[in-house]
């Protein structure tokens, strides 16, 4: 799948950028230390947007574009953050012939954004996931820890998010 | 290295040891067809075109990446072997776009003489799901439709090992997978030097110049426009290429007549403002060695060196002709834009002057000309849109279209002139044609030579132990390495001299000048391997020609030949070199000729823009 280009702002503390260049001095003449570097980043920011790169890119030589293409390569690195309020919708086949799209699309028009993507205050983000094990509950989504199932129609996903946007 | 016996197609060969399957095929005079493969660069084994039958092996290997081994039973044609071939490009084609009649590829696509080739009976066998890009051309010199693109990531590699810049990679995976630059930035957003060696090496039709025929189409038509065009050195002997001669053929008579016969009110030569930089260029280098005291031990006679207006920049002093070069020095080595010659490229001088003095003496207005030039090169349609190339003002750019060898072979083939029959003729005279110093502009290491000769007889005869005014031959900076170095005597002191062609070894040389590890004076420094023979925008050649054959010294050869056969060959003696500096310029580095021959440069940033 084609991941969703950064949309949240980049955020980034000096503490952080620290750590960065730290952990890549520590690495950078290892061969192969690429991967590695790019997975501590990750662990630091949460995800690996274009103002993180383009210091790993800076510090270690490699070329941005090589950078960008490992981390559109491995599903493990991720261009978003997750937002402080994290929707997962099932899209397992149990959830999706029970109308999964459908509150995915709802919730999508609910929040601005589109699946993959975050906000751009962080405040949220919204993912299409594979099945998460809860088919006797389809169809489910997640938000955060909570797990909402059984939901009966698109519309009804409204009052649940108003919990959290209200909060 | 003894030699190890092999199999081929039931044929014994003895052959060395350390080969691919691919090259030990080739020995045996048999050609496996290849798509991603391109030889030290890219040898990956994805396009799974090269594969072959090994007997005993699990699989069919990929020729061009299996080491051949002692008594290996190889065969290259067998029933399955063409299946399996046949099957894999059927799939390449399935996420092709096949509008072949109107790509600009057409009948010199890689992927369609393959098909041809391999006997493709259906091209939509495995139609299904297509990717969708949108075209890219925005940039100044390079147009990227991905919906051609194979994969084969020989722009990659060009861009990556040949040229060191690695501005664009795959992206996404499976197949998702496509061309481009980091975070799917526009090329024109990343730090790209517009060489375009991506455009030369790409198969098919994904990626190509930025087309300007039809600007000068038009401006031919308009019967109130003076259209005056200019030829580079090197597409003298490339663009026979397009022709169906071979690389390096020596053509400069029928392009002069075919530029007469497309109905261009001036066809010249710009050999003589490769002369003319020569000119500029010898004087700043002069400036430069006597200002940072390398000339400062009296040894040299007072008048062929004026202590006024002696140049600020700094040693070594490195040329600006190759706008790649520049591009690339502005993006990734600022600390060096100081050391850059002042001096605006041939193309450039060639506008500026033509507008200013000649458009005087030919009574025009410089509004009413619609300058062209025909080049190498696909960063200078970059450079005629810089800023500080306009001599004349008021907008007017000193070129007002650069088109590249392939544009000059399409406009021919539109016109329906024959190439092959056209007599030889002669560029018109502004009063000479050029000399054999300006025709090696064309190759890596003929700036170095041809400001060689000229700063030989400005620094009269000190260069090389007192007596060489007149050395012609600078053997030293000639042939095809990436980096050559060379020492020269004046007087009791020693000039050095560095050539670096690609960037690749630019970084190298750039680099080792940084760290004090290199101690020269005058570098010469070209953004493509080999210099502007092997330029961007030069004809495409087929891979197979290109892996197995140096191109760019096919072509080299040629402008050297004819340097040679030159009456004149260094730039000084030119009659038209004297004439424009006593009717119009005064002398090399004057005021009037800052004004209108030399320019500035900026840093860039290495930034992606999202």
């Amino acid at each position: 799948m084609k991941k969703i280009k950064t949309t949240a702002g980049f955020m980034g503390t000096s503490e952080q950028k620290e750590k960065l260049i730290a952990m890549i001095a520590e690495h950078k003449d290892i061969k192969g230390s690429i991967m590695p570097i790019l997975q501590k980043a990750q662990e630091i920011y949460g995800y690996l947007p274009l103002e993180v790169q383009q210091i790993i890119s800076d510090e270690t030589g490699v070329s941005m574009s090589e950078i960008y293409g490992i981390v559109t390569f491995y599903s493990q690195f991720v261009l978003n953050p997750k937002g402080e309020i994290a929707i997962s919708v099932c899209m397992g086949t149990a959830c999706y012939v029970k109308g999964a799209k459908d509150i995915l699309d709802r919730i999508s028009a609910n929040i601005g954004i589109k699946p993959g993507e975050t906000s751009k205050d962080g405040r949220y983000s919204l993912d299409a996931t594979r099945c998460i094990g809860a088919c006797g509950l389809a169809p489910v989504f997640l938000v955060n820890e909570d797990v909402y199932g059984r939901i009966e129609k698109p519309e009804d996903v409204d009052d649940i998010l108003k919990k959290y946007t209200e909060s | 290295m003894s030699k190890i016996k092999i199999k081929i197609n039931n044929r014994e060969y003895e052959v060395a040891p350390n080969l691919t399957i691919l090259e030990a095929c080739r020995e045996a005079a048999i050609d496996i067809p290849t798509l991603c493969y391109m030889k030290e660069i890219n040898a990956i084994g994805s396009c799974r075109i090269c594969l072959v039958e090994v007997k005993n092996a699990r699989s069919m290997p990929a020729a061009c990446v299996q080491p051949i081994s002692e008594g290996m039973e190889i065969f290259t044609n067998t029933p399955a072997v063409q299946k399996s071939r046949k099957a894999n490009l059927e799939l390449i084609l399935s996420d092709h776009n096949k509008d072949c009649l109107s790509c600009i590829r057409n009948q010199t696509c890689e992927l369609q003489k393959m098909s041809a080739d391999l006997g493709v009976s259906d091209e939509n066998r495995f139609k299904g799901k297509m990717n969708e890009f949108e075209l890219e051309d925005n940039h100044s010199s390079i147009v990227r439709d991905n919906s051609k693109c194979i994969r084969c990531r020989r722009c990659i590699a060009a861009c990556a090992e040949l040229q060191e810049i690695s501005v664009i990679g795959a992206i996404n995976r499976g197949f998702d997978t496509s061309v481009g630059c980091a975070f799917e930035a526009g090329l024109k957003d990343v730090p790209c030097i517009a060489c375009g060696q991506c455009i030369v090496a790409c198969p098919v039709g994904a990626l190509y110049e930025k087309d300007e025929t039809e600007a000068v189409f038009k401006a031919l038509a308009d019967p109130d426009i003076h259209v005056a065009v200019c030829a580079a050195p090197s597409i003298r002997v490339t663009l026979g290429e397009c022709f169906g001669g071979k690389p390096g053929e020596f053509v400069e008579g029928k392009l002069a007549a075919v530029l007469k016969r497309l109905g261009f009110d001036g066809v010249y030569d710009m050999d003589f403002t490769a002369d003319l930089t020569v000119m500029e260029e010898a004087k700043e280098l002069v400036e430069r060695l006597t200002k940072n005291g390398k000339l400062s031990d009296g040894k040299l006679s007072d008048e062929k060196i004026p202590d006024e207006k002696i140049s600020d920049g700094p040693l070594p002093l490195i040329t600006s002709c190759s706008p790649g070069w520049v591009k690339y020095c502005e993006h990734y080595f600022p600390e060096f834009i100081a050391n850059l010659s002042t001096c605006k490229s041939p193309q450039q001088m060639f506008g500026a002057i033509y507008k200013t003095h000649f458009a005087k003496k030919l009574g025009l207005d410089p509004k009413n000309i619609f300058f062209v030039s025909v080049i190498p090169c696909t960063a200078k349609k970059f450079e005629a849109t810089r800023e500080g190339q306009s001599a004349v003002g008021d907008g007017i750019r000193d070129v007002d279209a650069a088109i590249t060898t392939r544009e000059l072979a399409r406009m021919i083939k539109k016109y329906g002139i024959n190439f092959d029959k056209l007599p030889d003729e002669k560029f018109d005279s502004l009063i000479e044609t050029g000399t054999g110093a300006g025709v090696i502009f064309g190759t890596s290491g003929g700036v170095m030579e041809a400001s060689l000769r000229t700063a030989a007889y400005l620094l009269g005869g000190h260069l090389l132990g007192g007596s060489s005014a007149d050395k012609i031959d600078f053997e030293e900076v000639r042939g095809d390495e990436g980096i050559k170095k060379a020492s020269y005597q004046i007087g009791d002191k020693t000039i050095n001299v560095a050539v670096a062609s690609g960037t690749a070894n630019a970084k190298k040389l750039l680099n080792s000048i940084k760290s004090g590890e290199t101690n020269v004076d005058f570098v010469e420094i070209m953004a493509c391997p080999g210099g502007c023979v092997n330029g961007g925008g030069q004809p495409v050649q087929p891979i197979r020609v290109r892996n197995f054959e140096n191109l760019w010294e096919r072509r080299a050869e040629s402008l050297y030949k004819d340097d040679q056969n030159k009456e004149i060959r260094k730039s000084h003696e030119s009659p038209l070199i004297k004439a424009v500096y006593e009717e119009f310029l005064g002398e090399p580095g004057s005021p009037i000729a800052h004004q209108i021959l030399h320019t500035h440069y900026a840093p860039r940033g290495k930034d992606i823009k999202v």
